[in-house]
């Protein structure tokens, strides 16, 4: 099994290739296609399914990195408040006097800062766990954005910048465009470069890795930071979207995020899943929430509808997978106890 | 046995400094207003913090069994309506068919996540994520979308949260006996030695006959059946019931246990460290609003004083293990 | 072992869905027929979007919408996100600009956060207006105004003087420290307090409680813990209200200490009949929303284009008029009706 999740190289067999949980999200999106255009007359049209991606696409961006973070058995559950954070400090800075591209900047750093600080305290207290340190930093960002605006809201941006939020490069959505960037280029990072291999080896065994000479610190620092800059790119977006922003926005997104991870077959027993997965995942919520949001579902049946999926589908590829991963995970992940 | 004398020592020690954190910051607060160390106060004090200390004592065996529940807050608001649309309903219902009640249903969400967690395989984290919005969706849609109120309860009902029993208030006791349960419960019975080493250790307490299923099937079952009860006691206490009830509350609950010490990767934790970590919450939520900060700057210092708290902490048992280490035999 | 387990657990759920796919579609045949049959008649189709999912003042406000679209013969179609959040709202709108509806009214959760989508909104040809708590000028056509925020911040200032006689402490209880509405109301009330009528009248404090229950007593806790010669709370949310009074009823304070502000009548009307608070103000939410109804109506008419000085007909309710306000036009319902003994007993059952 370690041997499969260290080295991706393996032999090609239709049986194993056709098995794949990636498979099992494209049915799904088919599906939800077919509902959705058979309940409601509104969806099957090119500006209907290319502008709901504006709808979720925002918090997608922070799914790359936090792939990633639980590939290596971590977690994040800060990164809806470094969105808040980043948010409101770009907005201020940019009220401040500081030009917008430069706030942008800004924010961005920021958010870098944020990812760096959680995998900072990661890598200096290797007891604590995640959970933890973002506990306590999910509070602290949400609350430093609290300190700088008050009650107030910020905006008054110029008006290129609602662009993010809104723009078309042809008659794509800019979002949908930069996400397809990004996500080849995370895809192209997790499963052709070493360090892709290195996320997946300290996921299937962390003291192993280190003994065999993975630099476990310093890849989560990395991973960490850039799960914070994907928090920056979502404020962005998200701010575009509204015009002007607020301490309390994006509450709960890391939820929405895990969501969209796990579904996408991200075990957070570490060391499986692809970001092809995610990636799709991502779509598969996406369209169902806006093919129910079409009937005009009631919120509450909308969540529960959610809640079903997540854990039937997890369900699925539990099916799937032969032999006890559970066990044999949670034995690697003494490490951190010892 | 002097080994064992002193972990036993050190680990007091850590629970120690945890309620010397607490004096500081009571003493902190004592200072910039008067008000705070008095007998009206802490009462206040006591009975907000009750329904916090039974959820994390629950919470409390399931990290310690390296899962998590965060489906608490949704099967506290579920249990909560279901139990004053009940009572609403029949207003002669006694007050402990309503108690039974409220555990009743929250046993049965728990009994649904300890199923997907053990049978099923499912990760904590994942089937209690999922579970939280069907529960917290199917408060709204039994709720029909309307609160129970306070002229719909009968007072008895009500009366579960502001009597009193042996002079203590209600909630009070209520947490009390459980606080004393669990303290048996983890110290003393077999089944509480085997959630601990299953926790430390799963593969080798699998094979020294602990049934893993069973144990994993016993702690979400409690967490569920804890949550419906404080979910009782939330509606009495508040005198209303709404869809969005304690929404987000499981963190608050989480971060008590983790201030007390317990820790996420299993087999660490300790009753009174819990309790301590639910108390210093509860001093935060008691004392800012009594000290003069401006409201928008609460999160942010109860955010650096949880973080404070959680290095604070691991700093001590560095060092206390790096002595230890020199003198386990292993 | 564990196959089993799953196979048999995702089997009950297949059921369910099945089961509730079944009364899902039973429910949505009979609107699709509706749906087709008024979309024969050329009938509108109206969209209210309220703060969030169970609220009880939110589900009266839709009622009354309802109502008032069916009488017009139309389809309203009722949302709310299940967090009270821009985003929500956001993604709620986008949905119903892709159903080309004729008009959307929205209970804003932020003042300014909806423009881009609402003027998108209406760059397609969607009437938008809102209602209760309202959205910037920009992104509306007209408001309907619950009632005047100084009416609103004036009477809570003089229930609490003439419950107090004009003399001792006062404090606030609000919502969220961002709640765009409470936020207003009390900047009315605290230049209401600057009269000299008022000299003798203290506030000490505004506290938030986030309209979360056990914030809200906390508060109110350390409200009375740091102040003992306080006198009366003003809490103009209807949780914040409710809590608060839950408070100084369990604690014997009756008669000590007066609660006012804006509630629930339903939430209310035990501490109404104890006497904590004696009486106290809200809007009838079916009234707010049968008016947003037949101003939506009016609207995608072109009967009106929210112009001052525009006239319509809210059928029970009269006729009204557009009114300037500082940002936009806005539609008056009416003064806050007052709630007290004599009368919660017929409105706690309402809403």
């Amino acid at each position: 099994m370690s041997t499969r999740t260290i080295n991706n190289v393996q032999n090609f067999s239709w049986k194993r290739f056709m098995l794949q949980w990636e498979w099992m999200l494209i049915a799904l999106i088919i599906i939800i296609f077919i509902v959705n255009s058979s309940i409601s007359p509104y969806f099957l049209n090119f500006t209907s399914i290319s502008d709901a991606t504006m709808t979720f696409l925002d918090k997608a961006f922070i799914v790359f990195p936090m792939v990633m973070i639980m590939i290596m058995r971590e977690i994040d559950i800060s990164v809806g408040s470094t969105v808040a954070l980043a948010s409101v400090v770009m907005a201020t800075t940019f009220n401040a006097g500081l030009p917008m591209e430069l706030a942008i900047v800004v924010c961005l750093l920021v958010g870098a800062l944020c990812g760096f600080f959680n995998g900072f305290l990661l890598v200096k207290y290797r007891e604590l766990s995640a959970v933890i340190v973002t506990l306590s930093t999910m509070i602290l960002y949400r609350g430093i954005a609290y300190m700088i605006l008050e009650d107030q809201s910020s905006g008054g941006f110029p008006s290129w910048f609602s662009y993010f939020g809104w723009g078309y490069i042809g008659p794509i959505p800019f979002i949908l465009l930069l996400f397809v960037i990004l996500a080849i280029g995370f895809a192209l990072l997790l499963h052709k470069t070493v360090f892709g291999r290195q996320v997946y080896a300290i996921g299937s065994n962390t003291t192993a890795s280190r003994f065999s000479g993975v630099k476990v610190d310093r890849i989560k620092l990395i991973v960490f930071t850039l799960a914070g800059v994907m928090a920056a790119i979502t404020a962005i977006f998200l701010t575009a979207r509204m015009g002007s922003t607020r301490p309390n926005v994006a509450n709960m997104y890391e939820l929405d995020v895990i969501a969209m991870v796990a579904l996408g077959g991200i075990s957070t027993a570490g060391g499986k899943g692809k970001m092809l997965g995610a990636i799709l995942a991502v779509f598969v919520i996406g369209y169902l929430q806006y093919g129910l949001g079409l009937i005009n579902i009631p919120a509450q049946m909308l969540l529960i509808v959610i809640g079903v999926l997540l854990i039937a589908s997890v369900t699925v590829t539990n099916l799937r997978v032969k032999g006890k991963f559970k066990t044999s995970s949670k034995s690697d992940s003494k490490e951190k106890v010892s | 046995m002097m080994e064992s004398n002193l972990i036993r020592y050190v680990s007091k020690f850590r629970e120690l400094g945890l309620l010397g954190f607490i004096i500081i910051l009571a003493i902190v607060i004592q200072f910039l207003n008067p008000a705070f160390l008095t007998l009206g106060n802490l009462s206040d004090m006591l009975k907000n913090t009750a329904i916090l200390c039974i959820l994390a004592l629950g919470m409390m065996l399931v990290l310690v069994t390296r899962g998590i529940d965060l489906s608490i807050g949704a099967t506290l608001a579920l249990s909560g309506m279901i139990t004053a649309l009940t009572v609403s309903a029949y207003p002669g219902l006694s007050p402990f068919l309503a108690i039974l009640l409220g555990i009743i249903v929250g046993s049965a969400c728990g009994v649904i996540l300890g199923l997907l967690v053990s049978k099923v395989g499912i990760l904590p984290i994942i089937a209690s994520l999922g579970l939280m919005n069907a529960f917290r969706g199917m408060t709204f849609w039994v709720g029909g979308g309307d609160w129970v109120s306070a002229y719909q309860m009968p007072d008895s009902f009500k009366g579960i949260a502001t009597s009193n029993i042996l002079g203590i208030n209600t909630l009070v006791f209520i947490a009390i006996i459980i606080f004393l349960f669990f303290y048996y419960f983890v110290n003393n019975t077999i089944t509480g030695r085997q959630i601990y080493a299953l926790g430390s250790n799963p593969d080798s307490a699998k094979i020294s006959g602990i049934n893993a299923n069973k144990v994993y099937m016993l702690v979400y079952t409690l967490m569920g059946g804890l949550s419906g009860l404080a979910g009782v006691l939330w509606v009495s206490k508040f005198a209303s019931s709404q869809g969005d009830t304690a929404s987000g509350y499981e963190l608050t609950v989480i971060a008590a246990c983790i201030l007390g010490g317990v820790s996420i990767n299993g087999g660490v934790g300790k009753v009174i460290g819990v309790l301590l970590g639910a108390f210093l919450l509860g001093v935060l939520d008691n004392g800012l609003p009594l000290i003069n900060v401006s409201p928008f700057w609460q999160m942010g210092i109860e955010g650096v004083i949880i973080l404070v708290a959680v290095l604070f902490n691991t700093e001590i048992k560095k060092k206390v293990e790096k002595n230890n280490r020199l003198r386990r035999v292993i | 072992m564990r196959k089993w387990w799953s196979f048999s657990f995702l089997l009950v759920i297949f059921l369910t869905v099945l089961v509730a796919c079944g009364q899902q579609t039973g429910g949505s045949n009979e609107d699709n027929s509706g749906d087709s049959g008024s979309e024969g008649n050329d009938g509108q189709r109206h969209a209210v979007i309220f703060k969030s999912t169970g609220n009880p003042f939110g589900e009266k406000l839709m009622e009354g919408f309802e109502t008032a679209i069916t009488e017009a013969g139309d389809e309203a179609i009722l949302r709310a996100p299940d967090q009270p959040t821009v985003e929500g709202q956001i993604q709620i709108i986008e949905e119903l600009i892709s159903q080309q509806v004729d008009s959307i009214t929205i209970i804003g959760n932020d003042y300014d956060g909806l423009q881009p989508v609402l003027t998108k909104a209406m760059d397609r040809g969607i009437k938008v207006l809102s209602a209760d708590s309202a959205v910037n000028g920009a992104s509306r056509l007209v408001h309907i105004n619950q009632a005047d925020p100084e009416a609103i911040g004036r009477i809570q200032i003089e229930a609490v003087a003439e419950m107090i006689d004009h003399e001792g402490q006062i404090a606030i209880l609000s919502a969220t420290s961002q709640a765009s509405n409470q936020n207003l109301w009390i900047e009315w009330m605290q230049t209401e307090l600057e009269k000299p009528d008022y000299e003798n009248i203290e506030l000490v404090e505004i506290a938030y409680g986030d309209d979360l229950r056990d914030k809200s007593v906390s508060e109110t806790e350390a409200l009375l813990q740091s102040y003992p010669d306080l006198k009366a709370i003003i809490a103009p949310t209807t949780v914040g209200i409710a809590a608060a009074s839950k408070v100084i009823s369990d604690k014997g304070l009756q008669g000590e200490v007066v609660v006012t502000g804006l509630g629930l009548p339903s939430e209310m009307a035990e501490y109404i009949e104890n006497g904590v608070s004696p009486w106290m103000y809200l809007w009838n939410p079916i009234d707010l929303g049968y008016l947003a109804g037949y101003a939506a109506k009016a609207l995608a008419d072109e009967e009106i284009s929210g112009e001052v000085g525009d006239t319509f007909e809210a059928g029970d309710l009269g006729n009204f008029e557009v009114t300037e306000t500082e940002d936009g036009t806005e539609v008056l319902l009416g003064d806050p009706f007052k709630f007290d003994p004599d009368n919660i007993d017929e409105w706690k059952d309402v809403y």
